[in-house]
């Protein structure tokens, strides 16, 4: 202090003085500024995002959903649900619905990505729930584990999806679907959510970690090159009956009539 | 004489004079095989046979059949680091890391598929044509051994890598040991040596799977082709060909070269299968823990019936006395394949008691002119189809849209329902081809050639058949039935009783036929009416 009180009788120090109190005040007024600025337009922007994604709901989904996302006989309240729900069901084209069977199919989905952004934006304002993810988010190449992946999949997944995630069938024409080809923040999200008849595989029961994992493993499943040849469809031994009644078994029997067949 | 005849010559003198083969030799590589290719079927069996046995002793030579836990640190990324069974390990080790090793998994595994298809393919040719007739039904009844044993050995093979899939099957057939009544509970722990899955039940079914089924099998082949020496082979009739003759092919050279080329063909189209097709991807299933299981999953297609069945079963469960008898899987598993191979391999022995017929048998039946035998088949067929196909009912379901629960009530009804009418359709499709044969012998075919008779009248032109054909069409015998006596010599009515009656019965309905044209009608046609 001594050292700077030296210099306070200085000709500059009033200017100097000066300059250090309008440039601190200036610069934090602006950042003070620019900060709120920022923030309004956040709001400004989720605010119209929410208003978009209400009037997308009202066109393409209250019908069944109800106007206000309280439900209907035919369809469940949305209130909760949350942004990752929203995200999973209509990004993989699931909902809006084809038609009431037995359970939405994935498909190409009817709305863009700044629509579903806005109906996710709307549907998570209504009350707390699952925040949706993007594929960015994910660092399942970094974080998963393959192998990790793979003993969560057989304990949590398989006795619906298959040992190697092809898809199987469930009770009255349900289905648990094919995770071939699906994207990473659908998977989690779906894990996160538990759309149609799968079960929520909350935090909780799978780590945000072990999700990861799990995404890693199906991928490595979704890439594995058929090792052993023509992969069969990976459903296990009613394709292989198939082929070695028809393709091994026909072969032998062409043959053995071609061998037996009378010199003309 | 040339030297190379002089050491060949002399090499055989040596064998001879030590062996007296040349004496056997020269009778036996001259005996006649009748050449057509159903009778082929049984030589892929054979084949398949022979791939396996070859196949199976490499993989033996690095398969540790333990289930000592290890943790795995192959070459297979997806599965590092995790704990399995040294069987487990020792399969992906063969599959990863030992050269020409999935190959060779791929090959035996396919051997088996087809090895059991043909063995079935074989079964029905020798149904349909009545090969299984005096004097062959005790080579039936192998036959039937064969096929039982095939299952059991496919089985085992099937569970011997512990991977999921294995385990699932062998928790499957676990269940099938507790739903024994009474004593089905001790009989598991016997076979698993305590709780499932216990650490024994690998190195066991290891022992029966390696050594002691396949000494069996070729015990059993053995006496299956030597019956098939000793008896002679069976031919197809036609002309020149009796009960008292064999027409073809001598074994050596004709028979010799064909069946020798047959085999290289099998293993060369196995090997293929083995090349392009995956079997069985043990690594893409995981170690097996009793927690896990898959959707889809399913027995090899030999088992498939068998699961087919457990899966339609409805909930039948009864407790008593402080046991539980869950039918639900004791009929399905044990006691409806029980009455299947029972009835199979009795099946030469009520067909000669249903139709008094105890003479010996060479010449094939065409499959038309015994209507009720292959209606019978065919309705055994498709009770065996109905199961097969509800054992993949998942696949089906997600493959074609459908609900599993309707394809299953749909085979319930179907297994009950279908294999009735398909007798009686069969029946009767044997019976138009019977009458179809008649109107050929007696008319002849039709041409499709019209001529205006000078008189104004259309005919089309028939032409007569050719005496091979005809004598093909009508050289089959028909039997009357037999007849319950009203009264026996001393005046007692019904001396047979309810058994001699339903004899009687059901020998109506096997002779049930079409009569075949006889000389007379021929006689009368020749004469000249047409």
């Amino acid at each position: 202090m001594a050292r700077i009180s030296r210099y306070r009788r200085h000709r500059l120090a009033g200017p100097v003085l000066l300059l250090i109190a309008l440039s601190t005040v200036g610069a934090g007024f602006s950042m003070a500024r620019a900060e709120t600025t920022k923030v309004v337009a956040a709001q400004s922007d989720k605010a119209t995002l929410i208003a978009e994604g209400k009037e997308i709901f009202a066109r393409g989904c209250s019908s069944c959903h109800g106007l206000n996302a309280e439900g209907a006989g035919i369809a469940p309240s949305l209130i909760g649900v949350g942004a990752a729900s929203v995200d999973f069901q209509v990004a993989t084209g699931r909902m809006p619905m084809a038609d009431m069977s037995q359970q939405a199919m994935r498909k190409r989905p009817v709305y863009n990505e700044r629509e579903i952004a806005a109906l996710a934006a709307y549907v998570a304002s209504l009350a707390p729930g699952p925040a949706a993810v993007t594929n960015e988010e994910l660092a399942w190449e970094r974080d998963g584990n393959t192998a990790q992946g793979g003993e969560l999949f057989r304990n949590n997944c398989a006795m619906c999806h298959n040992f190697a995630a092809q898809g199987g069938a469930l009770t009255a024409g349900k289905y648990a679907p094919t995770l071939m080809g699906v994207e990473p923040r659908h998977i989690y999200e779906a894990m996160l959510t538990g759309p149609q008849a799968m079960p929520v595989f909350s935090d909780k029961v799978l780590t945000p970690q072990e999700k990861l994992s799990i995404i890693k493993w199906i991928k490595h499943a979704e890439e594995e090159p058929a090792i052993g040849g023509a992969a069969l469809g990976r459903v296990g031994p009613v394709t292989e009956g198939l082929l070695a009644w028809v393709l091994g078994l026909g072969i032998f029997i062409g043959i053995a009539v071609w061998l037996t067949t009378k010199a003309r | 004489m040339s030297a190379r005849e002089r050491v060949a010559g002399t090499v055989a003198n040596y064998v001879d004079e030590r062996t007296g083969a040349a004496k056997w030799l020269k009778k036996n590589l001259k005996k006649v095989f009748p050449d057509h290719w159903s009778f082929m079927l049984g030589e892929v069996v054979l084949y398949s046979f022979i791939i396996l046995l070859l196949s199976g002793t490499f993989l033996t030579f690095w398969f540790d059949p333990s289930m000592r836990e290890v943790e795995y640190e192959g070459s297979y990324e997806p599965l590092e680091g995790l704990k399995m069974s040294a069987a487990y390990a020792s399969t992906l080790h063969i599959s990863f890391d030992v050269r020409g090793g999935l190959l060779m998994r791929q090959i035996h595994h396919w051997a088996a598929l087809i090895f059991m298809a043909a063995m079935v393919a074989h079964l029905l040719r020798v149904f349909f044509t009545g090969a299984f007739r005096k004097p062959r039904e005790m080579n039936w009844v192998i036959g039937v051994g064969l096929l039982t044993l095939g299952i059991v050995e496919g089985f085992l093979g099937y569970s011997l890598p512990d991977d999921l899939l294995s385990g699932t099957g062998i928790r499957i057939a676990e269940a099938i040991i507790q739903a024994v009544p009474v004593v089905g509970s001790y009989l598991a722990y016997f076979v698993f040596g305590g709780a499932f899955p216990g650490e024994v039940f690998i190195p066991r079914i290891y022992t029966v799977h390696v050594l002691l089924i396949p000494g069996i099998f070729l015990a059993l082949i053995t006496a299956h082709l030597m019956l098939v020496w000793y008896q002679k082979h069976t031919q197809y009739p036609g002309p020149g060909r009796t009960e008292k003759n064999v027409v073809g092919y001598p074994l050596l050279p004709v028979y010799m070269a064909k069946a020798g080329g047959f085999f290289f063909i099998v293993f060369g189209v196995t090997a293929f299968l083995g090349a392009v097709a995956s079997i069985n991807p043990v690594w893409l299933f995981g170690p097996y823990t009793p927690g896990q299981i898959s959707a889809g999953s399913q027995p090899d297609w030999y088992m498939g019936w068998l699961d087919g069945l457990v899966r339609m079963a409805p909930p039948l469960e009864t407790h008593a006395f402080g046991h539980t008898i869950s039918w639900n899987i004791l009929i399905p598993g044990l006691i409806i394949p029980g009455i299947i191979f029972t009835g199979m391999a009795l099946y030469p022995f009520i067909e000669s008691w249903m139709t008094g017929d105890k003479r010996e048998h060479h010449l094939l039946d065409r499959p038309r002119n015994n209507p009720n035998r292959t209606a019978l088949g065919a309705m055994s067929l498709t009770f065996m189809l109905v199961a097969l196909i509800n054992g993949g009912n998942d696949l089906i379901a997600t493959h074609f849209d459908l609900s599993i629960n309707q394809i299953m009530w749909g085979t319930r009804i179907g297994i009950i329902v279908l294999p009735p009418l398909v007798f009686v359709i069969t029946k009767r499709i044997c019976l138009s081809l019977q009458r179809a044969d008649r109107d050929l012998v007696l008319h002849g075919r039709e041409t499709g050639r019209l001529v205006m008779l000078p008189h104004g009248e259309f005919i089309e032109v028939h032409e007569p058949l050719t005496p091979e054909r005809a004598y093909l069409l009508t050289q089959h015998e028909q039997l009357p039935a037999l007849a319950v006596p009203e009264t026996d010599e001393m005046g007692v009515a019904n001396p047979q009783g309810a058994r001699g009656k339903l004899r009687a019965r059901l020998s109506r309905a096997s002779q049930e036929q079409i009569p075949k044209p006889s000389v007379d009608e021929i006689r009368e046609l020749e004469s000249g009416h047409h």
